[in-house]
């Protein structure tokens, strides 16, 4: 694409928005427009011309100045000023004058007292996407971008979205970190950061409780080495220990990888309720039988910790069952040859090659937990972690985003520090055991004891994992899974999701529709976008070379880092007032996952490409194509494997999801995962676990539908090789 | 119109401080066909890639048949260009591959087909174009992207050193295949390889790079008989590069020893002297000539090597089979025909 023709086509856009659409955002939707060209739904030409937003004539003006070279056919590199000048226009006056009028009060000279402004609307949103077209057409102009105006305009399309709603959020909630009843207090920002509620030891000496960050770093480190331990165990069991020889046994391990990935993560609490809980079903057995009295226990650390576990271990032992597949075995048959017995052959060359796996594996689960909100959030009971606790400093009865946004702070501290160590860590150890070369051979078998071991380990928990998920399959079909009346019944299904028939047409009487249409619609819409924005994105990262290719990728990936609890807080603190307005919409919920997703997709595609020769490409654009055309034709096709995962992945993330959405969730756009939430605080549970079930079901359908539509890439014979070039 | 196919004029690319072409100016004749011949490392690629737009250059300038293309992406310059790899689409057809610059170009799907149709039999692929790239044999799909490229009627064809994933023997014919092709269509081409060999073999002219600058450019025959220093005496071909003494014309002195010898104009006086293998002949000790002794002895079925050890230092030798044969240890008398004093 040339750097005209985006340059006209970007001006068109801006000038729509001039004319056209609304300028402010409409509070009651497309009802509004009604009004149109006046009042709440007028354009900005409307607005200029009745002298209600005169600072807003450098936008008018700027487009005037581009639109003469353009219209005679020339592109210049002095639109990328006249692009950044629109941008930097609409949100300087949004961030400048707000609903209580100046927010700036040092531009009081300039603008003196003006009106108060409400949030930004499609018009701006046209205007702005003109102004991005208009800056990366003047870049390309200048033969930056390898003078692609294409690629230029993704570049610059995706940087300002990321800067919008993944940089500016944790920006403004830091610094509203530094803020007490609106004044700048770095007093109150340090005692925050330090108050006994975080850093307290009492639990040592007195019965009180000890301080958040504690007890956040206690439950994530049990929760890393317990979860890496028996991944591991799972994962010497399958590899090497014969397991998955037996079709049982193959088939027990693979339900075991699949089923926490598509369970909403709280709803493994529910079960551990169920069971352990003080009219719990084990509980109750245990008080008829062998007399241990009913208590609570399960309600805190112990509850927690083992739900952790069990959403947990299964990642552990994919990581870890990874690793130990490529062990290539003519190492272990080398030191077998030179005399070591298979115990001093595990000690010596599987044990060590297996270290940076089992320390991936231990701080991927250490970050989840720190991240994990809906466990601590039902099971937690006096057990406060960080991310509970930042939701109640929000939600609670004493709001106070200030000291949500410190403990968000000291969590994001926490899981970055988690991220640096194993950055550092692994940078130091990396072992390539995968040499390229045809390995044949055997890998060693287990050394007897250890296969006992992870055996007796083993097994057991993977009969309590089946109980655990038997309960959620049954709990929602019978009387009262809670107090052990295990009497068959649609009772909580009906509740749910009862449809009555009016004169042929269906009307959803169930409690829960409105909130499972929201959730289907959500991450309908959503999945779609984060696939093609993440793929998008990969795409230019490892393909393109241009000026901050890595800001961009970092800023991909640090919303990957970033915990849902943090994200949700910056969230209703950036986008609560205007000029960006978004709380209380089905959008804020689409953008939030889109922007906490996407790293996948971007890692996704990044690792695809990494498989398909550059010079594909290279050879499409010596044929004439240009980048647009070569994305298209060539690299998507190529990439539809990574496509499937990632939209696969985003949709079922976008069901399961809790952390980041309870606080951004409204009356008229709530979510099936915060709905259960709710269920379970109100004491529901089995209508709770009734409508887990049928999550689970619709993302098992869901998967497996993406899967068949979008269907395998055909790719030569065989199954998928690695695609080089003209292989 | 010029006669200049392709056109340099002081470019230069850059990545971070490395200089990969470093201030190159030349001129390719329409019609020829240009070998780019080095070491690797030496800028070879990097200046085919530049030709092709595939990098931009970070100073000077680039005409392509007279056209200005220094800021044109790949996609706007009229070339075609054979990978190393071929890369040859996986997920397309023998004949969707090779009509797909057709399509991108605005043809429309018949038209583009029977052309592409018309050049898959030109090169010997008909019935081919319904399989995939994974199913062919590497000669076949190193056929695939010449005809790719060729369907395309590109000012200059560019070829990334297209021999190199094939057998020697495929070699051979498949660089004949490519001359033969170049020959009759008048095509511009650019040819990138380390193979010394190869570029003799298909070369009009053969440009050598090393670090970034063109160290010699001329005919296959100039530059192995003509080299302007060491680098090319030992680069084109091998060569004992040995210190002497220019005494007059066709008289040089090597290790004391005073000899006649055919040599190119060059001032009297002390000189480095290249000596090519084949230009020696053992003979029998006594014969005229710079005495040594057999230091190692190989036969290697159309030829003999021998190092022999002299007073100018150890001297590498080629002689066809049928000459005589000496055994390690033996006293020879070397016959020089032709030396190169080196400038």
């Amino acid at each position: 694409m040339g750097a005209l023709t985006l340059a006209r086509a970007a001006l068109i856009c801006a000038t729509l928005g001039l004319f056209l659409a609304p300028w402010h955002g409409l509070q009651d939707g497309f009802s509004e427009l009604a009004s149109w060209p006046r009042d709440s739904a007028a354009p900005l030409v409307a607005l200029l011309l009745d002298g209600s937003r005169w600072w807003l004539w450098p936008v008018a003006l700027l487009l005037a100045l581009a639109a003469p070279a353009l219209l005679r056919g020339r592109a210049g590199g002095g639109l990328a000023w006249i692009g950044a000048g629109l941008v930097l226009a609409v949100f300087g006056a949004g961030y400048a004058i707000g609903l209580n009028g100046l927010n700036w009060s040092w531009l009081a000279p300039l603008l003196g007292a003006p009106p108060p402004q409400p949030s930004l609307g499609w018009g701006a949103l046209l205007v702005l996407a003109g102004g991005i077209g208009l800056f990366a057409a003047g870049q390309a102009a200048r033969g930056r971008f390898g003078a692609d105006a294409f690629v230029a305009f993704l570049v610059c399309g995706c940087g300002f979205l990321l800067v919008l709603f993944v940089f500016l959020p944790l920006v403004n909630m830091l610094s509203a970190a530094l803020y007490e009843d609106g004044r700048l207090a770095p007093a109150a920002f340090g005692a925050r950061l330090v108050a006994p509620e975080a850093w307290s030891l009492a639990c040592l000496s007195t019965h009180a409780g000890c301080g958040v960050v504690w007890n956040t770093l206690l439950l994530a480190t049990l929760t890393g080495v317990i979860s890496t331990l028996l991944g591991l165990g799972f994962a010497l069991l399958a590899v090497r220990g014969g397991v998955q020889q037996s079709r049982f046994g193959a088939g027990a391990f693979r339900a075991m990888t699949i089923l926490p990935l598509i369970t909403p993560p709280f709803v493994v609490s529910l079960a551990l309720i169920v069971l352990f809980g003080r009219t719990g079903i084990v509980t109750g057995f245990m008080w008829d039988w062998f007399d241990i009295p009913r208590s609570r226990w399960i309600y805190g650390l112990p509850g927690v910790l083992l739900a952790q576990i069990l959403a947990q271990a299964p990642i552990a032992f994919l990581l870890l069952d990874g690793a130990l597949r490529a062990i290539s075995p003519s190492l272990e048959e080398a030191a077998a040859t030179m005399g070591a017995r298979r115990m001093r052959v595990f000690r010596n060359v599987t044990w060590p090659l297996l270290k940076p796996a089992l320390a991936a594996a231990f701080l991927l689960g250490f970050v989840e937990s720190l991240a994990d909100f809906g466990n601590p959030l039902v099971l937690g009971g006096d057990f406060d972690v960080l991310s509970t606790r930042i939701f109640f400093a929000i939600a609670g009865a004493r709001h106070d985003p200030g000291r949500a946004a410190a403990l968000a702070l000291l969590l994001l501290a926490l899981t970055f520090g988690a991220f640096a160590l194993q950055a550092w860590w692994l940078g130091k150890r990396r072992y390539t055991t995968v040499t390229g070369k045809g390995d044949s051979g055997l890998p060693a078998a287990l050394p007897r004891g250890l296969k006992f071991t992870c055996a007796a380990v083993v097994w057991p928990w993977m009969i309590f994992t089946a109980l655990v998920y038997g309960i959620i399959l049954v709990g929602g079909f019978v009387h009262d899974i809670g107090r052990g009346d295990m009497s068959f019944t649609w009772r909580h299904l009906g509740t749910g999701f009862e449809i009555d028939w009016f004169d042929g047409a269906p009307a959803f009487l169930g409690s829960a529709w409105d909130s499972l249409f929201t959730t289907i619609q959500v991450a309908a819409v959503s999945a779609p976008l984060t696939a093609g924005l993440g793929i998008l994105l990969a795409w230019l990262i490892a393909r393109q070379n241009f000026p901050g290719r890595r800001g961009l990728e970092f800023m991909t990936m640090l919303s990957f880092a970033i915990p849902g609890t943090v994200v949700g807080v910056s969230y209703i603190m950036a986008f609560n007032v205007p000029p960006v307005e978004l709380t209380g919409t089905a959008l804020i919920l689409v953008i939030c996952f889109v922007f906490r997703n996407l790293p996948v997709g971007v890692r996704g595609g990044i690792a695809a490409l990494a498989q398909i020769d550059r010079s594909l490409d290279e050879a499409s654009a010596t044929m004439g194509a240009g980048a647009f055309t070569t994305l298209r034709r060539v690299v998507l096709p190529l990439l539809r494997p990574a496509i499937v995962t990632a939209l696969a992945y985003s949709f079922v993330t976008a069901m399961t999801a809790v952390s980041a959405v309870i606080f951004l969730v409204s009356a008229r756009h709530n979510l099936a995962t915060v709905y259960i939430v709710g269920r379970v605080e109100a004491g529901e549970m089995a209508l709770a676990i009734a409508y887990s079930t049928v999550l689970i079901v619709i993302m098992l359908a869901v998967v497996l539908g993406i899967e068949k539509l979008v269907g395998r890439a055909r790719l030569g014979r065989g199954s998928a090789p690695p695609i080089r070039a003209g292989a | 119109m010029t006669d200049i196919a392709i056109r340099f004029d002081r470019v230069t690319k850059a990545f971070g401080p490395v200089r990969a072409v470093d201030e190159v100016s030349l001129d390719l004749p329409r019609g020829a066909l240009v070998t780019l011949l080095g070491p690797s490392g030496c800028g070879k690629t990097t200046t085919l890639r530049l030709v092709a737009g595939l990098e931009l250059p970070t100073g000077g300038r680039i005409e392509i048949e007279g056209r200005d293309v220094t800021g044109l992406s790949a996609a706007e310059r009229r070339i075609a260009m054979v990978f190393q790899s071929y890369a040859l689409f996986p997920h397309m057809n023998v004949l969707e591959n090779v009509s797909y610059g057709l399509l991108v170009n605005g043809a429309r799907k018949p038209s583009a087909e029977a052309e592409a149709n018309a050049m898959l039999k030109t090169l010997g692929l008909d019935g081919l174009g319904q399989r995939l790239p994974s199913e062919l044999s590497g000669g076949q799909q190193q056929r695939v992207a010449v005809a790719r490229a060729l369907v395309l009627r590109p000012q200059v064809l560019l070829f990334d050193e297209p021999l190199s994933n094939l057998d020697a023997r495929l070699r051979r014919r498949v660089r004949e295949d490519i001359r033969d092709l170049q020959r009759k269509l008048g095509l511009s081409v650019v040819y990138v390889t380390h193979d010394q060999q190869e570029a003799l073999a298909v070369s009009d002219l053969v440009c050598v790079m090393r670090a970034g600058k063109i160290a010699q450019m001329g005919t296959p025959t100039a530059l192995y008989e003509d080299p302007a220093d060491a680098f090319i005496a030992d680069f084109m071909g091998e060569a004992n590069v040995v210190a002497g003494e220019v005494l007059g014309p066709d008289r040089i002195a090597l290790g004391g020893v005073a000899l006649d010898v055919a040599i190119r104009a060059h001032p009297p006086g002390p000189a480095q002297i290249a000596v090519r293998p084949e230009s020696i002949l053992p003979q029998p000790e006594g014969a005229p000539g710079l005495p040594g002794r057999i230091h190692r002895a190989a036969f290697l079925g159309q030829t003999r090597e021998y190092e022999v050890e002299t007073s100018a230092g150890m001297l590498f030798v080629v002689t066809p089979a049928a000459s005589p044969a000496f055994a390690t240890g033996d006293a020879v008398s070397c016959h020089i025909a032709r030396a190169i004093p080196l400038r």
